[in-house]
Parts: structure tokens; C-alpha cells; sequence
């Protein structure tokens, strides 16, 4: 019964079903907890989320890194699931477990038989607020995590490179630092740190529980009051607010230079809005933008500086658009032998320009929202990255009717607001240009 | 009693690929080629996954990299559409093609809508059967894939990737680098590409999995349309490597802060009758998702690493037992320190009883969590013929883990470690090591 019902939502025309809520139901417990349930049923499997409202963004001024660091201590037990017990009962169960740690959210999952969900919500609850934590598992996995920084940040120039990007585009907001953190803090980071962090954030009313797969969303929310349900509120949670930016009012250059690069290239970010509650309009025209501008080979920049004057090995741009106070546009280019940075970057200007200028060719426009709608299709054949979609969206202050109605707003825009978005957001002043080049006298 | 109940979630758990299990379909087409189906009529799309046995291992050694550009650019151009032609109908058709090459064999996937099915298929059809290699989009590709062999010359991993192959394999095809060499890519020819092209593909080695909106009936014809215009048969494949195990330990400096180290040495072939036990021992003692010996030792006793793990490499044309690590410079010889002993103790000692108990409720519960999405199960169908299994191995494979006796693991983990014969490539500036 349930899988004519998905079907049928599929039948529908695109733009019709792709608003409509379709398997999508939500909750909330007393405590706080929200709950969305995301009903997929052609396997017995299930997708078990948390997410936290709190992340690298929430991290205390020099205390960089601690929203991660607390993702990896929540795998160090509890008194009923002592030492790696948690992830013991999981793999015992045949499922697979991990978290991870953003900006704006830190997310923890597993995937299990449907069957299942009740011992991973019993768990997951219990480390919600009864974390058991030493000074030498604290010791240990301080330890694990300068590994880990040397190993995703230090490993590549363009790992530091883009830290050096980031620490320049915010003047303010303190997403201008590492996800990871800064090495230095990262190795003062205490225990009573971590402790704080934990007992003021993860708590039910600062808390979003996804659960997508072979679930009936009653008995989801049954299981839900039973193991989330005692769970007592943080008092006191202050709604979220970061520091802002100020103006912005100069653009800043960066060069890094480093041994190990073989092919220099720019990097170009750009402040810019991301989704708002109620209001997708900005960026879901940023998003478009995005895909004519650098997405493809049939795309803008592409077609102009490789294919056409060709000083250009690789171009593209980049648009997040989920973020709880904001996002970057981002150009990158990586010109051919003996097109210097400086030139790269002048072609860069003059090719933008003239996109804003002469407008996007509107048979481009319409195979960018074919690619849009039939990534609605596809998506649902991708249980994890649905859940994921809600996730994020949810923990960056969006709504379940803002993720329902998303490809709608991709769908209405128009070439004049393509323009319009970009015209806004391409302020120099706002703005930071990278350099990537081996070390000097190297080349 | 938690270990009762564990055992009958295992029960239930191991029931659940059946779905799968029973509904895939060998389909022949009316030409003669073989395809595994799993209709799924949920989502209005079609999951296409393939490979041909051959990949780079075919070509000439002056050659390297022809393979990997040439299936680069297969979406290039093809019969009447040049490079952006081409772009441009996948765009306005929504299906996603994915080419690429590896040491054995080059792969296809396509995903497309129920809708657009036939023009879809018409189109990867093109790219496979008459690809233009347009001066144009060679010079354009090639640019950026000699772009990514020099940024591999400073890549840690894609260096002691190279050094290890070319220590254990000698001069077999697979001690060479798969994508090549900067000075290969850049003498490349437009006939280069054409003979790499007919080098990869035939229908007598090709392996197929498809999922998705359709009968078998009506697959049978598509198979013959997309792969019918290719040559039957092929050129001969190279012999099995004789793999060189040698105990060394190579170090290639390489400033970083951290070292990358791969170990191992030769491995066991999927066709062995110990390779199911040796499968089961090795996510005992390095496999990845699973608390293994060594992430327990290296990782979460001591924080050397953020990552240790091992694998079978179990190639039919040269099978390798093979881990990595990564520590930072100071660290890293205690690492391997570590591993070694494990290596040791392991092939003396053995597993234990509760060791292989937990382990298979983890690799019985996780087997049908894998058949997720019709792209990853296109895919599965695919690896599973390619690695010359039946079709009963599907519903068979978990029972299989299961009569896997203590001594058949300890059997296969003598036969498996080989401690004086570890082989170490390690990617930094390693204190201690080496000099």
C-alpha cells in the first residue's frame, strides 16, 4: 500500500509532487525534540540522524575545534554503553555508524536494519545527556584529531590554502575559522572545555531527529517519546546569534606560496546569502548561477576561457546554499602554461562581466532546471542523502515546508533574477582573491 | 543474554537481501549478451552499471595513460555531436554517464529517467561505438589530466601507491602507473586513443548490472543496441603477476608534516577455497567500519593515526594483502612498530572465539544493508560477475560467513601473513626510518 502511495506522488507532474510533502511527516516531543521521518520502503533498512543545532561556528572564541573535538568524545561511552560499546552493538548488529561536524550542525548517524531502530535510539538518547568522559580518553583523541588535521588540512597546499581563504573573507563571523580548529588550540583543548560545550548543547530542545527508510512515522514517534522523550531541556538556550559582519570595504589579496604545488591556480570568494525561512528566492537564484557560470563543460566559463581563448586548464564556481548566517560564492581558475595568475584573473573578470552583461543563454537556463528536476528523481533512490538534505536545512534555520518547496524556487527563477543575484553578490569589496604558486625560484 | 539476542537479530539480519537475492534475472540478449537485472519500479529511472576486463594493464608501456584519456573522453564527442554537442544532449536528457579506467578493467555507468530512457541509451551507445577524439577535446582534456599527474608528483598517497606496485609487481603491467606518466600523456596521439579504444572494449568480456524501471523483455534488445556494434572478441590478456614479496622498507622523502605509510604483501585469489576465512580474519584485524586489532591499537589506545586499515586486493591478475596508515613524522615508525607486532601475533596466535563470533554478526547484518539504492546494487551485480561469482552467491554469501570455523580463519591467517615478508612504502619525512 505505502509503495503505491510513493509511486503515485511520483506520477504526478514534476513541480506538483516536488512540493508536495509526499513521505514526509513530523513531530515534536515536549522536551523540544523535533522529529521528521522520511518514509522509504523498498528495502528493510533505516537511516538513524541526530543532529545538533551547535557547530564549528558555535566553537567559544579560542577554543577552535571544540564543537569537533565533542564529536569524537561522544564515541567514548556511557555508563550503560561503557567504553566502545555504542559502536560495538552497532557493527554487532551488522550496521555501519559515524558523525560529523559543520558550521552550523553536528550530525550523528547509523545505518541498520529497519528492525533495528529501537537499540540505536536507546543508545543515541543515552549519550545525549550521560556522556562518561577521562582526562585520558580526552588525551588519546586529542591526539587522533592533530592526526586527522595533518592528514585532511596539512596533507595538500590546497587544504591550508583554503583555511588562509576562509580566516580572510570574515572579518567578524567566526566561521572564518577551521571546522578542525587552529593546530595551537586544538592542543589546549581540556576537558571541562569539552563538558561545557556538551552540557549546554546537546540537549532535546537544541536537537533534530531524522529517521528515513522502512518506518511507519506513528511508530517512529512512539519509539521517539520512549528513549528521547525523558531527556531533560538545556533551560536557557538562547536562540542563535553569531557575530555578523560589518561592511565589508576592501578587497583583500592572498599569494601562498608552497613546495609542493605543480599547477598554480586563483581561488575567488565572494560574500553571499544563502537560504532564508520562508525565502529561497536569492539563493536559489545563486544556485543557478552557479551551474551556468562553472558547473559544466557546456557552461559559461567554461565554453569561454578553456574552449574558446583557451588559457584556462580548469575554471568553475562554487554556491552553498545552506547557512545559518550567510554563504560564499566561490570562482576558481587554473590557467595554462604561461598565462600568470594575475592574467588568469583578468580573463576571470572580463568573462563574468560579460556574462552579467549579455544575460544567460535561456536554452542553457532550461537544461540547468531539466538537471534540477531530474535531481529530485534521483535523490529519492539515495535514502542517506535525503536525510541529510532535511538535516542540514533544518539545523541552518530552514524549515520542512523551505526543503519541500526547494525545487519550486530553483524552478521559478528567471535570467533577469540570475542577473540580478549575481550583480549583488560580485562586489570586489566584499571579496578575497587567492593565489596558489610554488615556492619562489622553484619553477 | 545480550549475546542471545545478537544472534537473532543476526537470523533476522541475514534474511534480508532476499529481495535482491530472489528477484535478479540473468537476462541474454537475443545477440548473446548477458546482463543481471533487479527490476525496481519505484523511482521512474534506470540504473546501468558495466566493465570490460582489460583496462590499463593493456597497453604497450610507451603508452601509459591511454586508457584513462581515452575514457575520458568518451564524452568528448561522439558520431554526430562534437564536444559540446554532446554536453549539451546529456543535459537536456538529465542522464549521468561516468567513464573511467583502472589497472584491469574500464567501467561504465549511466543513470537516466524512465522518460528519457531510450534517447539515453542512444547516447552512451554513441559514446561507446563511435567516439571522435576531436583535436579539440583531446588538447582540452589532456591539459587536465596532465595537470593532475604533476599535483600526484607532491601527493603523498598516489606516490606510495606507485612505489609499492612497482616493487611487488616488477615488470608485470601492473608495477606501472595506471594513469601513466606526464611525458607519456604528452605524446599521445588521436591513434593512440583509437587503438587504446579498441583494446578496451568486446563483448566477450564485458559484465553488466541494471536496475531499475524495466522487464527483462524489454532490456534483452536495449543490451544488443548498446554493445551489439562491438567487436566480439578482443586481444589476450596479460598472465597473472607473480607478485614479489620482498620484507623492505622504502622510504620516498617528501616534505610534510605527516608520513604516509602502505604495507603488505601478497595476497589471496577470489578463488580460493581459503578466501572467504581470510576475508572474515582480515575485518577482524584491520578491516574498515568494525573496531579492528588495528585501529583498537594504533588508533584508539595509542592516537597514532586517524586511520589505519588493511584489505584484500584480491585482483585475478595479481592478488595483494595491503594496509595504510598515516602519523605524523615522529610517529610513524612507532606506528609500523605496532602493525608489525600485530602482523606477528596474529599469524601465531590467531583469532579468538569471540572475535570471530562478533565479526560475522557485523559482516552478516552489514551484507544486505550494501544492496541500498539502485545505482550501488547495479553496481554490485556487476563486481560480482566480474569477480566470477554465481548468481547464488547473492543469497548464499551470508551463510557462507557463517560456517566459517575458528580454524578455517587460523588457517587462512597463516597462509595470509607473511611478517618477514612485509613490504613498507612510506611517503614523508619519517624520523627514524630509513637512514
Amino acid at each position: 500500500m505505502k509503495f503505491l502511495f510513493v509511486l503515485s506522488f511520483l506520477l504526478l507532474p514534476a513541480a506538483a509532487w516536488a512540493s508536495s510533502p509526499g513521505a514526509v511527516t513530523t513531530s515534536r516531543l515536549d522536551n523540544g525534540l523535533e522529529i521528521v521521518v522520511i518514509e522509504d520502503h523498498r528495502a528493510p533498512v533505516v537511516t538513524h540522524m541526530l543532529w545538533y543545532r551547535v557547530g564549528a561556528g558555535d566553537d567559544p572564541m579560542g577554543k577552535s575545534g571544540i564543537a569537533h573535538f565533542l564529536e569524537h568524545l561522544l564515541f567514548k561511552g556511557t555508563e550503560k554503553f561503557p567504553g566502545d560499546r555504542f559502536q560495538a552493538n552497532v557493527a554487532a548488529n551488522g550496521g555501519s555508524d559515524n558523525a560529523f561536524t559543520s558550521y552550523d550542525y553536528t550530525g550523528y548517524f547509523q545505518r541498520v536494519a529497519a528492525d533495528r531502530l529501537d537499540l540505536m535510539m536507546e543508545m543515541e538518547a543515552d549519550r545525549m545527556r550521560k556522556l562518561v568522559l577521562t582526562p585520558e580518553d580526552v588525551a588519546t583523541e586529542r591526539d587522533v584529531i592533530l592526526e586527522e588535521r595533518r592528514s585532511q588540512v596539512e596533507r595538500s597546499p590546497g587544504g591550508l590554502f583554503n583555511e588562509q581563504m576562509r580566516a580572510a573573507i570574515y572579518l567578524n563571523n567566526p566561521k572564518g575559522r577551521p571546522i578542525i580548529g587552529w593546530e595551537h588550540e586544538i592542543r589546549d583543548l581540556q576537558l571541562e572545555d569539552a563538558l561545557a560545550f556538551y552540557r549546554r548543547y546537546y540537549a532535546p530542545n537544541n536537537a533534530i531527529l531524522i529517521v528515513a527508510g522502512d518506518v511507519e512515522p506513528d511508530a517512529v514517534f512512539a519509539l521517539a517519546e520512549t528513549h528521547y522523550g525523558p531527556l531533560e531541556p538545556t533551560q536557557g538556550l538562547e536562540p542563535r546569534a553569531r557575530p555578523s559582519e560589518p561592511p565589508q570595504r576592501a578587497e583583500r589579496r592572498l599569494t601562498y606560496r608552497d613546495a609542493r604545488v605543480r599547477q598554480p591556480y586563483l581561488s575567488r570568494s565572494y560574500l553571499a546569502p544563502s537560504r532564508r525561512a520562508g525565502n529561497n528566492a536569492d539563493a536559489a537564484a545563486l544556485s543557478v548561477l552557479a551551474r551556468l557560470l562553472g558547473g559544466s563543460v557546456t557552461s559559461f566559463l567554461v565554453q569561454r576561457l578553456e574552449v574558446e581563448e583557451k588559457v584556462m586548464i580548469s575554471v568553475g564556481a562554487a554556491y552553498g546554499p545552506n547557512g545559518l548566517d550567510g554563504s560564499t560564492f566561490g570562482l576558481y581558475a587554473a590557467p595554462v602554461d604561461g598565462v600568470s595568475l594575475e592574467q588568469a584573473a583578468a580573463a576571470l573578470d572580463r568573462a563574468v562581466a560579460d556574462f552579467l552583461d549579455q544575460g544567460p543563454d535561456l536554452e542553457a537556463l532550461e537544461r540547468v532546471k531539466a538537471g534540477i528536476r531530474a535531481s529530485e528523481i534521483y535523490a529519492l533512490d539515495s535514502q542517506q542523502s535525503r536525510a541529510r538534505a532535511y538535516g542540514s536545512a533544518l539545523t541552518s534555520g530552514l524549515t520542512v515546508e523551505d526543503v519541500a518547496s526547494w525545487t519550486d524556487a530553483l524552478d521559478a527563477v528567471t535570467a533577469e533574477d540570475v542577473i540580478a543575484a549575481g550583480r549583488a553578490v560580485f562586489r570586489r569589496e566584499s571579496s578575497v582573491t587567492g593565489y596558489v604558486l610554488p615556492e619562489e625560484g622553484a619553477e | 543474554m545480550i549475546r542471545l539476542l545478537c544472534i537473532l537479530f543476526v537470523f533476522l539480519a541475514a534474511s534480508l537481501p532476499a529481495r535482491a537475492a530472489t528477484d535478479v534475472v540473468e537476462v541474454t540478449s537475443p545477440g548473446g549478451i548477458t546482463a543481471w537485472l533487479v527490476q525496481e519500479r519505484g523511482i521512474p529511472m534506470l540504473a546501468l552499471s558495466m566493465e570490460f576486463t582489460g583496462g590499463a594493464m593493456m597497453e604497450p608501456d610507451e603508452k601509459l595513460g591511454a586508457t584513462t584519456l581515452m575514457m575520458g573522453l568518451l564524452e568528448g564527442g561522439a558520431g554526430a555531436l562534437d564536444a559540446l554537442g554532446f554536453a549539451t544532449r546529456a543535459e537536456e536528457l538529465a542522464v549521468r554517464l561516468g567513464f573511467s579506467a583502472g589497472r584491469s578493467e574500464v567501467s561504465v555507468s549511466a543513470t537516466m529517467l524512465t522518460e528519457n530512457r531510450a534517447e539515453s541509451l542512444a547516447l552512451l551507445r554513441s559514446a561507446l561505438i563511435e567516439p571522435r577524439f576531436d583535436a579539440e577535446a583531446l588538447e582540452r582534456v589532456r591539459g587536465q589530466f596532465l595537470a593532475s599527474l604533476r599535483m600526484d608528483e607532491t601527493d603523498p598517497g598516489a606516490q606510495a601507491r606507485h612505489a609499492f606496485a612497482a616493487a611487488a609487481y616488477g615488470d608485470h603491467p601492473f608495477g606501472r602507473p595506471t594513469d601513466g606518466t606526464v611525458e607519456t600523456v604528452a605524446a599521445l596521439t588521436r591513434q593512440d586513443l583509437l587503438d587504446a579504444h579498441a583494446r578496451a572494449f568486446a563483448r566477450d568480456r564485458v559484465f553488466i548490472g541494471v536496475v531499475g524501471d524495466i522487464s527483462a523483455e524489454e532490456l534483452g534488445p536495449l543490451l544488443d543496441e548498446l554493445l551489439g556494434d562491438l567487436p566480439a572478441t578482443g586481444p589476450a590478456l596479460p598472465e597473472p603477476a607473480e607478485v614479489i614479496d620482498e620484507g623492505e622498507t622504502i622510504v620516498i622523502p617528501m616534505p610534510a608534516p605527516q608520513s604516509l605509510a602502505r604495507f603488505g604483501h601478497s595476497g589471496i585469489h577470489r578463488d580460493d577455497p581459503d578466501f572467504i576465512p581470510a576475508y572474515v580474519f582480515n575485518q577482524i584485524f584491520g578491516g574498515g567500519g568494525f573496531p579492528s586489532r588495528l585501529s583498537e591499537e594504533v588508533r584508539e589506545k595509542r592516537g597514532l593515526t586517524y586511520g589505519i586499515s588493511t584489505g584484500l586486493a584480491s585482483d585475478p591478475f595479481g592478488a595483494l594483502f595491503l594496509g595504510s596508515v598515516t602519523s605524523a613524522n615522529e610517529t610513524i615508525a612507532e606506528a609500523l612498530e605496532v602493525t608489525r607486532a600485530e602482523w606477528a601475533r596474529a599469524r601465531e596466535q590467531g583469532v579468538t572465539e569471540e572475535e570471530l563470533a562478533e565479526v560475522k554478526q557485523f559482516l552478516t547484518g552489514a551484507y544486505p544493508l550494501r544492496f541500498d539504492g539502485n545505482a550501488r546494487i547495479a553496481s554490485i551485480l556487476r563486481g560480482f560477475q566480474a569477480a566470477g561469482l554465481p548468481k547464488s552467491y547473492i543469497a548464499e554469501r551470508n551463510a557462507m560467513i557463517e560456517s566459517v570455523t575458528l580454524e578455517d580463519v587460523n588457517r587462512a591467517a597463516r597462509r595470509l601473513l607473511k611478517p618477514e615478508k612485509l613490504r613498507v612504502v612510506v611517503v614523508g619525512q619519517p624520523e627514524g626510518m630509513g637512514d
